[in-house]
């Protein structure tokens, strides 16, 4: 099979941009900042936890991958506790008047409230750490569901809603068969968009309460002065939240053809 | 009686920046069974026209009465085909139908409705694309599907919003020899919108001008003499087609000129 120029450049030109990154790194990490771990350095020292992801010897100590299903079971919890509350919450904006001038102020008003400040208060309210840091995903991922799941509700086509009046459907029919499927669409896009902003927060959450998983390792490797090992974790962050916005945009796809 | 009486029905739109009197005292009177046809240029209320006996729009004055009851609101008893196919993209074929059977059929069974779906899909010759999404058709499909799902409610009465103008020119005589079968078939009363002078004549029993707006009403009904069941192969040649066609033409003709 014989690759086309377009195709080439599609592979090597990431590849181009990837050693970039890794040669500025390199250079940053023998002049300006000799603290910092070059890659080959922080390779060298987290191979066991990239090559053995599973391994466990005590709480603190294990795989990157271990850690990683740690993050990634709480950002699943408090997603779905975002979406749970987050998508009716929308469909009553965008459906109602009245609810969309009683509570777009307060939802304008908390949605720029950073998770450093809703932790703290999680803790108040639920006085455990795994419950206050689902909280705060849950608090601040949820608005981008909300939101363009309200915008979703509004911009459906007058014709779609007028074909549900001529026909006198129900209000729960005029939902199900109109009003859900016309909007799911925006509601998708903002599924996507709030798990990305859910694996924002986990770092952080993790990093205040100290639970395991990738954000705790990274604060307690911090704390050791293991530096190689917050840019282990730094890259699992990424490489997570690269591979769950694409799933969901796979997802989106879906929904945005049917 | 008559069996659809509009009476002085006026419509004006108001927009932050003025307002557009669209319908300037429409009256019309329909019997039972008559397919009619308002046709008007581009622009002149049709739309507006064929909402507000929809019940989709309610006017600033005048009265709607179909079959010794006011119109109030939208009602199945009213089917309408929409200007722009307006199916529902996340449904089949099937399904799109289906919505129209269901709604007005809750007392039937499951199986006696969609038997009732499946003739209509056939009536407009789709069975083969019943599973189909509406993006999958062309555009003479998906008009059939809302032929079909105009008649699924077994409407009182039609609507037809220039169901065909957006086909190309083969797509659109083969539909609208279609919808002569169709009514042949299951006489309704029709009111088809147009702005296409040929298809009103070989469709309708008479045509309506609209005049241009702005306060457009209807002109003189013109009938079309022609006899049943119409073949559009004889039509263009015989003189009661022509009559019908200079009436309607020039009528409008003689509004825009009076109007300019
Ligand atoms: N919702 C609206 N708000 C304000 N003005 C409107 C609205 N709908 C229609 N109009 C105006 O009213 C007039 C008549 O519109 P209408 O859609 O009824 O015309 P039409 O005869 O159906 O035209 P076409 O042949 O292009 O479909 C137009 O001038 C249009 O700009
Ligand atoms: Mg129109």
């Amino acid at each position: 099979m014989t690759m086309t120029r377009a195709t080439t450049q599609r592979i090597l030109l990431p590849l181009v941009g990837l050693l970039a990154v890794l040669a500025v790194w390199t250079v940053i990490s023998q002049t300006i900042a000799r603290d910092l771990p070059s890659p080959a350095r922080t390779w060298d020292e987290s191979r066991r936890y990239v090559l053995e992801p599973f391994f466990k010897d005590g709480e603190m100590n294990q795989g990157i991958g271990r850690l990683a299903f740690y993050s990634l079971v709480r950002v699943g919890k408090g997603f779905l506790l975002a979406l749970a509350i987050g998508t009716p919450l929308g469909f009553l904006l965008g459906l109602s008047r009245a609810f969309h001038l009683a509570f777009d102020p307060i939802i304008q008003f908390l949605r720029p409230i950073s998770p450093l400040a809703w932790l703290p208060l999680g803790l108040v309210i639920f006085q455990k750490s795994e419950p206050a840091a689902i909280f705060t995903i849950a608090v601040c991922a949820m608005w981008p569901t909300v939101i363009n799941t309200a915008a979703g509700v509004r911009s459906i086509s007058p014709d779609h809603l007028n074909v549900g009046r001529v026909l006198k459907l129900s209000r729960w029919k005029m939902l199900v068969k109109i009003i859900v499927p016309a909007s799911l669409p925006y509601v998708f896009t903002g599924y996507r968009l709030s798990l990305g902003l859910a694996w924002l927060v986990i770092v952080a959450s993790e990093m205040l309460t100290g639970t395991p998983g990738v954000g705790g390792f990274l604060w307690q490797e911090y704390n050791s002065l293991v530096y190689s090992h917050i840019l282990l974790s730094v890259v699992t962050i990424g490489a997570i939240g690269f591979a769950l916005d694409r799933l969901m945009g796979v997802v989106e796809a879906r929904f945005r053809s049917a | 009686m008559a069996y659809l009486e509009l009476r002085g029905l006026e419509k004006s739109y108001v927009t932050p920046r003025g307002t557009t009197r669209v319908l300037g005292g429409v009256d019309l009177t329909l019997e039972d069974g008559d397919f009619v046809a308002i046709v008007g240029y581009s622009g002149s209320g049709k739309t507006t026209l064929v909402s507000l006996i929809a019940g989709l729009l309610r006017p600033d004055a005048g009265t709607i009465v179909l079959d010794g009851a006011p119109v109030t609101e939208p009602d199945p008893e009213r089917g309408i085909v929409f200007q722009q196919y307006s199916l529902l993209p996340w449904m089949t074929v099937f399904e799109n139908v289906a919505l129209a059977v269901d709604a007005v059929n809750p007392a039937l069974g499951r199986t006696e409705r969609r038997r009732i779906t499946d003739e209509l899909i056939a009536l407009v010759n789709l069975t083969p694309a019943a599973w189909k999404r509406p993006r999958e058709l062309s555009g003479g499909m998906r008009q059939r599907v809302a032929v079909a799902r105009g008649l699924a409610t077994r409407p009182k009465l039609l609507l037809m919003d220039e169901p065909f103008s957006a086909l190309d020119a083969l797509t659109r005589a083969t539909l609208q020899d279609e919808l002569l079968r169709i009514w042949g078939e299951r006489r309704s009363t029709v009111i088809l919108v147009t702005n296409d002078v040929d298809e009103a004549i070989l469709l309708a029993d008479r045509i309506y001008p609209l005049t241009p707006g702005p306060g457009a009403v209807l002109g003189p009904a013109i009938d079309v003499g022609l006899s049943r069941p119409r073949e559009r192969r004889h039509l263009s040649l015989s003189p009661a087609y022509q009559k019908a066609r200079q009436g309607i033409v020039e009528f409008l003709r003689a509004c825009r000129r009076g109007a300019a």
